[in-house]
């Protein structure tokens, strides 16, 4: 198996050919000072004490690594949860969040702005930025907003304005769309604190350089409790920073394969899903050089996914990059194969998944079918299901 | 890089009006809003209206760049079935009619879509004069821009209020055509007020390279636009105008009411001395 070994991004932000900077001029300067910011911070042990800090202490990490000996027990494979919904928050979210605005206080900028797709990144950065003193602005497209109105609830709880966006298809895409023309407007005393590892340099990096804390810890916890690293990780992808967050530790360990799973929706029909690799072609889209859902005009499709988080027509250009080097292979998982998997977890191991990590258990049995016996898979628990009750219950209701 | 060819006619028409002490007078038009044959129609009424260069916007899904008023028009031209191949036929039939500089105006992504080469060359041989793509930086990927030139089209670039004076340099020589200054931090879209850092700032990109610089984002009155021009070569009006279309686009008297009023924009900005 090939490694990834070369050094990603380049300066210029590039993954091979994916990522990069594709983004209106007045953005240039301010993503140019976060890149030499970012890179400063990274570098400095001061900000990565406070930033190690605020993890232990404020979002509880070290998370677990939790023996699924149930899903073990039926897929004859040995399963493993990596337990971000146990985070505060209730995602992996807020390891970037976290970073990202302790890194504009850091730059001196006063107010933070976000879009959020499920809410999780929201509620995230509404809460880092309680935590740190900082005004902060959440859009979030009025679907999204109707499906997850709990999470509309605690952002404003926690202090921040949420801002429907009612253009486009009023979901995740739009409210990047409207985040940028706020940073566009703003850009001298706002942070745009992008929910993933997408966007244009330093964005898809920094996101990773913040999430790749899930897969220190994992692979840490997999050798202490299996005395050997996994045969695979599994992981689904939106934008993609679990992955990402899970993967990056894993780079230089080629026995170890990389599962991704994107949102297959109702079927593979233009619009009705939001599998980028399977439905997709290479394009430029809010910043980056990827692969997106689009027209044969070169017009972005609309996308459906059950799970409000997965539900994006482009996927973070690093994702592109590994498929192209042949490191990871990306699966999708439709709406009723992650609702499944949502009520089996449930039931077999007693925790509730967020509809986004449903998908990676979704493809469990057909990963753990191409891996031998007793195959070591460590899946990412990338959030708890608790936002997701009332949206399932009212599906199947209506399905019923 | 090579410059567009002088029959271009867009450094050709900034060029004589610089040459006659007059500054240039640009409107924005979203093509297929509300339909191509409007747009072909509005195309020759801007022309007799006294506009120098009309920017051609090809809609696109999430123009991220564009305030509500283009962005809805993009909408609109969008759900009237609006191609690039069709507004590169419209473009055709413009020219048959029109001597009239035509810059495109568009997103990096229906460009990639339709084939950079194939999207140059066609545009090139219906007689567009540049493009303007509004999420590519020129450093981005400089053969891309390498490959428009080499079908003779002006590749505009623009700078911003945020944008420092070294990379004002550097955008200043990239440029063909003229540099486009987004007079200030935002979005496109009609505004009160100029910003009081328009003369320095124009003056500091003027001083950068010998290329027309003409301001835009956020110009609606004929007051404003004239106060804009004293300070750079030319004006461009975008908003303003696609909202009279939002406004009255199904009525009879559309074409009429779109050039009346680009008329006034025009004459204010060429009464500037």
């Amino acid at each position: 198996m090939p490694t990834a070994s070369a050094r990603v991004p380049d300066a210029a932000g590039r993954f091979g050919p994916y990522g990069g900077r594709y983004v209106p001029e007045t953005l240039i300067p301010a993503l140019e000072e976060l890149d030499q910011g970012f890179r400063r911070a990274w570098r400095d042990p001061g900000f990565r004490r406070e930033y190690r800090r605020l993890l232990a202490d404020f979002v509880g990490r070290p998370t677990p690594l939790t023996f699924a000996a149930r899903l073990s027990a039926e897929t004859g494979r040995r399963i493993w949860l990596k337990r971000e919904d146990l985070c505060h928050t209730g995602a992996h979210k807020i390891n970037n969040a976290l970073g990202q605005v302790l890194l504009a206080k850091r730059l001196g900028k006063q107010r933070i702005i976000a879009e959020t797709g499920a809410g999780q990144h929201g509620v995230a950065t509404a809460t880092a930025s309680a935590l740190l003193g900082l005004r902060c602005r959440i859009y979030m497209g009025t679907e999204d907003m109707r499906r997850q109105a709990v999470n509309v609830y605690r952002m404003r709880l926690l202090g921040a304005e949420v801002v429907g966006v009612d253009s486009g298809t009023r979901t995740l895409k739009d409210a990047v769309n409207e985040a940028l023309r706020d940073w566009v407007t703003h850009v001298t005393d706002t942070h745009y604190c992008l929910g993933t590892a997408y966007g244009p340099h330093p964005f898809p990096v920094m996101c990773r350089e913040f999430q790749s804390v899930i897969g220190r810890e994992a692979r840490r916890q997999i050798l202490a409790a299996e005395g050997r690293l996994p045969a695979a990780l599994l992981a689904c992808v939106g934008g993609g920073s679990n992955a990402i967050g899970l993967f990056h530790a894993f780079r230089h360990d080629p026995e170890v394969r990389f599962f991704g799973v994107e949102a297959g929706g109702r079927s593979l029909q233009p619009g009705e899903h939001a599998a980028r690799f399977a439905g997709g072609k290479p394009g430029v889209f809010q910043g980056a050089a990827t692969w997106i859902l689009q027209d044969e005009h070169g017009q972005i499709l609309g996308t459906h996914s059950v799970s409000a988080g997965l539900d994006y027509a482009a996927v973070g250009p690093e994702h592109a990059w590994l498929r192209d080097q042949g490191r990871a292979e990306y699966l999708h998982c439709s709406d009723a194969a992650a609702l499944r998997a949502f009520h089996r977890l449930a039931e077999c191991e007693g925790i509730i998944p967020a509809l986004e990590s449903s998908h990676a258990l979704g493809v469990l049995d057909e990963v753990a079918a191409r891996l031998p016996a007793e195959a070591a898979i460590i899946v990412n628990l990338s959030g708890r299901g608790d936002k997701d009750v009332a949206e399932v219950a009212r599906l199947e209701g209506a399905m019923r | 890089m090579t410059a567009p060819g002088s029959g271009n006619r867009i450094a050709r028409r900034l060029a004589d009006n610089r040459a006659q002490g007059r500054r240039s007078f640009i409107a924005y038009l979203t093509a297929g809003d509300p339909d191509l044959p409007t747009t072909i129609e509005l195309a020759c009424a801007l022309d007799a209206a006294g506009v120098d260069v009309l920017e051609l916007g090809i809609p696109f899904s999430d123009p991220m760049a564009d305030g509500v008023a283009i962005q809805a028009s993009h909408g609109r031209a969008l759900a009237a079935g609006t191609t690039p191949r069709a507004v590169i036929d419209a473009v055709r039939r413009i020219r048959e009619r029109s001597q009239l500089p035509l810059l495109l105006f568009t997103y990096l992504n229906p460009v990639l879509a339709y084939g950079v080469d194939a999207f140059a060359g066609a545009a090139a041989q219906a007689g567009a004069d540049g493009v303007l793509l509004l999420d590519l930086p020129p450093e981005e990927d400089p053969s891309l821009l390498e490959r428009f030139l080499a079908h003779g089209l002006a590749t505009v670039c623009l700078a911003a209020p945020t944008t420092p004076s070294r990379r004002a340099r550097f955008l200043a020589q990239r440029t063909r055509g003229f540099l486009y200054y987004i007079c200030r931090l935002g979005v496109t879209g009609e505004r009160d007020q100029l910003p009081p850092d328009l003369p320095e700032k124009v003056a500091a990109l003027k001083q950068a390279a010998d290329i027309p610089v003409c301001i835009g984002f956020g110009i609606s009155t004929p007051e404003q636009a004239a106060t804009a021009a004293r300070f750079g070569d030319g004006v461009v009006v975008g908003s303003h105008l696609v909202r009279l279309i939002e406004q009255h686009g199904r009525e009879p008297g559309l074409v009429r009411l779109v050039a009346e009023r680009a008329a006034q924009l025009a004459g204010a900005v060429h009464a500037v001395q």
